[in-house]
């Protein structure tokens, strides 16, 4: 006669621990509301946190009373982390939806084709709109991305496929390079270029400090992309007679392309909201200047920043609707990069 | 014409030299990747070279003294000029110091629960929507900070003053609490809360799995392993993330300048409305700058830039070393 075992789980948790847990949970809130009715704590800031405070003392105070002093404590330390991530996404939330409920009233048909040349901040939200700021943000985008894809990839492929002597150097000043200040950037184009050879404002200079920003995004991104590209393709070519530049050339980054493209929307995400340098650079017209190389150029960040500090209501509402045109550009493209990395392995597993 | 037949033909060269194309190749790759190096050589040379003139005529001074005026006559020739960064420069540390005494605490709180605690599609979104709050406009920050979290800053302020305003640090004569460093502070915090956080969630990812596993199979509390394994582990990454953070709030310029009031005095007190920060000078004293002020900018950008430079390095040599060591 054998007995067979009924399998058991004993890592599950038990109805009867679960009422328990539940009934925890619903005392804090209970315990919160009365809390926030009695003392001088009010708001939704106190609600949340007397509930954050009371539900990690009372499961410490259950856990120590069921399993001792190391269990309440690992208790407590569970609801202490899970507020930090809380309040990491709390802000996030909170400027999406405001820019979101404050930015939608100022979105209108007029608005995506009509520019500021007529239109003064106090003028009512029917006239003017954003359009050379658009077409300005396009025009700087596209100059910096042209000037800085060519010299990030060529970082990366330094770092990856010649790993020469300066390897390491390089890969530190790029590290360094990242954390340049923008405005640094934008003094650094004031005194090389703007002083001594252009002496005028000019979309272009607004440019240039932006491919300083932007060249070492596209280098690291680039350069783990390149990483990720199997040796044994590398050595094929090789095999097959291919010199290093041919082998690079038609396998590595062919290889990476996808990987290359996330690393330029990335460095597009990276500088399309950068303000401080244009603010010195671009001169920031309100009209729109399909000339790049001559004339003031208006920008997305330049124009939010004038009509903030423009003051009047209609200009708040035209700034925040720039923000929100500007967050949903950032938003689009950080969903783009991603969906490119997940598909990428996807392919490969 | 003879034959062939008894002629040993000539072994084939074998050579190691790479063909034209691949020099070509190696030498254009090479002048690419060493664009970092002159860009970063000459930024300083140019900032410097500008900045010369104010920074030989203030000598040192210009980090010591908090004085910045400049007065012209009518043909625009200097008469007078005292350029001096130490209020700013003080701005600066303090504003970025409360930035990272706030982002460090939740950022690593944060990487933890990412690490540990999180289910697995919640990690994914959570990773996806920190990585894209590093990417927001600066700008953004600003605004929102202005117009949306000073109030209830000021409210924190305000308490922060009534409880602990014996200590000297938020001891507040006049009492202006509005567009303090304190509240640019949390403004930074939270422009730096992920970089830090995505700093500390690597390094602490790399926590040796096999004495997580000890720690669990000894039958350490999930804190138990967390205290005994991981923190031990990531204490100088995390360090150097924080670092990180340092940098990136000590160079950040439109949210300080929408947030902070801009007074030229030097002030340690967190709590009260003045301070100010070099980037944030920069774009104040631009607009309206005769040639020889926008010199004494450019020299500020220099010691900005110095700045930063150094606080980076320092942090990506210790992020760098980190694992390496306390095996």
């Amino acid at each position: 006669m054998t007995i067979i075992p009924k399998p058991a789980k004993p890592w599950t948790s038990t109805p009867s621990a679960r009422a328990k847990e539940i009934t925890l949970f619903l005392g804090s809130i209970l315990l919160t509301v009365i809390v926030v009715q009695v003392t001088a704590f009010k708001g939704k800031l106190a609600y949340f946190f007397i509930f954050f405070l009371l539900y990690a003392l009372t499961t410490a105070i259950f856990q120590y009373s069921a399993r001792g002093m190391a269990a309440a404590k690992d208790a407590l330390v569970k609801a202490i982390v899970v507020l930090g991530a809380v309040v990491t996404v709390l802000p996030i939330a909170s400027i999406i939806f405001t820019v979101a409920s404050k930015g939608l009233p100022g979105i209108r048909p007029g608005l995506f084709t009509n520019d500021m040349s007529l239109a003064t901040s106090t003028d009512p939200l029917t006239n003017g709109g954003l359009l050379h700021a658009i077409t300005g943000t396009l025009t700087l985008v596209s100059i910096s991305l042209f000037l800085s894809v060519p010299i990030g990839i060529l970082t990366a492929l330094y770092l990856t496929e010649i790993k020469g002597r300066f390897t390491n150097p390089i890969r530190f000043l790029v590290q360094a390079m990242s954390g340049v200040p923008s405005i640094v950037a934008g003094l650094f184009i004031l005194s090389a270029v703007l002083y001594p050879i252009t002496k005028s404002y000019s979309g272009f200079m607004g440019a240039l400090a932006l491919t300083i920003l932007m060249i070492p995004t596209i280098t690291r991104t680039s350069e783990e992309v390149l990483l990720l590209i199997p040796n044994e393709l590398r050595e094929a070519g090789v095999a097959l007679g291919g010199t290093q530049w041919r082998t690079v050339a038609m396998i590595v980054l062919p290889a990476a392309r996808s990987g290359l493209v996330t690393a330029m929307i990335l460095g597009v995400a990276r500088i399309s909201g950068e303000t401080a340098p244009l603010l010195l650079l671009t001169g920031g017209g309100d009209k729109v200047n399909p000339n790049p190389f001559s004339g003031s150029l208006g920008s997305l960040p330049y124009y939010i920043w004038k009509s903030f500090n423009a003051g009047s209501p209609e200009a708040i509402t035209r700034a925040w609707a720039g923000l929100l045109v500007l967050l949903v550009v950032v938003l689009i493209l950080f969903t783009l990069a991603r969906l490119l990395t997940n598909q990428k392995m996807k392919a490969r597993k | 014409m003879s034959t062939n037949s008894g002629v040993i033909p000539a072994p084939r060269e074998l050579t190691t030299e790479p063909r034209r194309s691949d020099k070509v190749f190696r030498a254009v790759v090479t002048s690419g990747g060493l664009s970092s190096l002159v860009i970063l050589g000459l930024i300083a040379v140019f900032l410097g070279y500008r900045g010369f003139e104010v920074l030989r005529q203030e000598g040192f001074g210009f980090i010591t003294n908090s004085d910045w005026s400049i007065s012209t006559d009518d043909a625009g020739n200097v008469i007078e000029s005292h350029f001096g960064l130490a209020a700013m420069l003080v701005g600066t540390i303090l504003c970025s110091l409360v930035a990272v005494v706030i982002a460090v605490p939740i950022s690593v709180l944060t990487s933890v629960f990412l690490n540990f605690y999180c289910p697995q599609w919640l990690k994914n979104f959570l990773v996806a929507i920190i990585d894209m709050m590093a990417a927001f406009p600066s700008i953004l920050f600003g605004i929102w900070g202005f117009l949306v979290l000073m109030p209830s800053v000021e409210y924190w302020a305000k308490l922060i003053h009534k409880y602990f305003g014996f200590i000297p640090l938020f001891e507040l004569e006049p009492f202006i609490v509005t567009r303090s460093p304190f509240v640019a502070g949390v403004v930074l915090a939270i422009m730096i809360i992920p970089i830090v956080t995505s700093v500390s969630r690597e390094i602490f990812a790399q926590a040796p799995l096999d004495r997580i596993q000890a720690a669990y199979a000894l039958g350490a509390t999930r804190w138990a392993m967390i205290k005994a394994v991981v923190i031990p582990y990531g204490r100088s990454g995390v360090i150097g993330g924080a670092m990180l953070g340092l940098g990136r709030a000590m160079g950040e310029t439109v949210a300080v300048f929408t947030v902070l009031n801009i007074v030229f005095q030097v002030n340690w007190h967190v709590l009260l409305g003045a301070g100010g920060n070099v980037a944030s000078l920069i774009i104040l004293k631009f607009g309206d700058a005769s040639p020889y002020e926008i010199k004494a900018l450019m020299a500020a950008g220099l010691i900005l830039f110095l700045l930063t430079l150094v606080v980076n390095a320092v942090a990506n040599f210790i992020v760098k070393n980190t694992g390496k060591s306390g095996r």
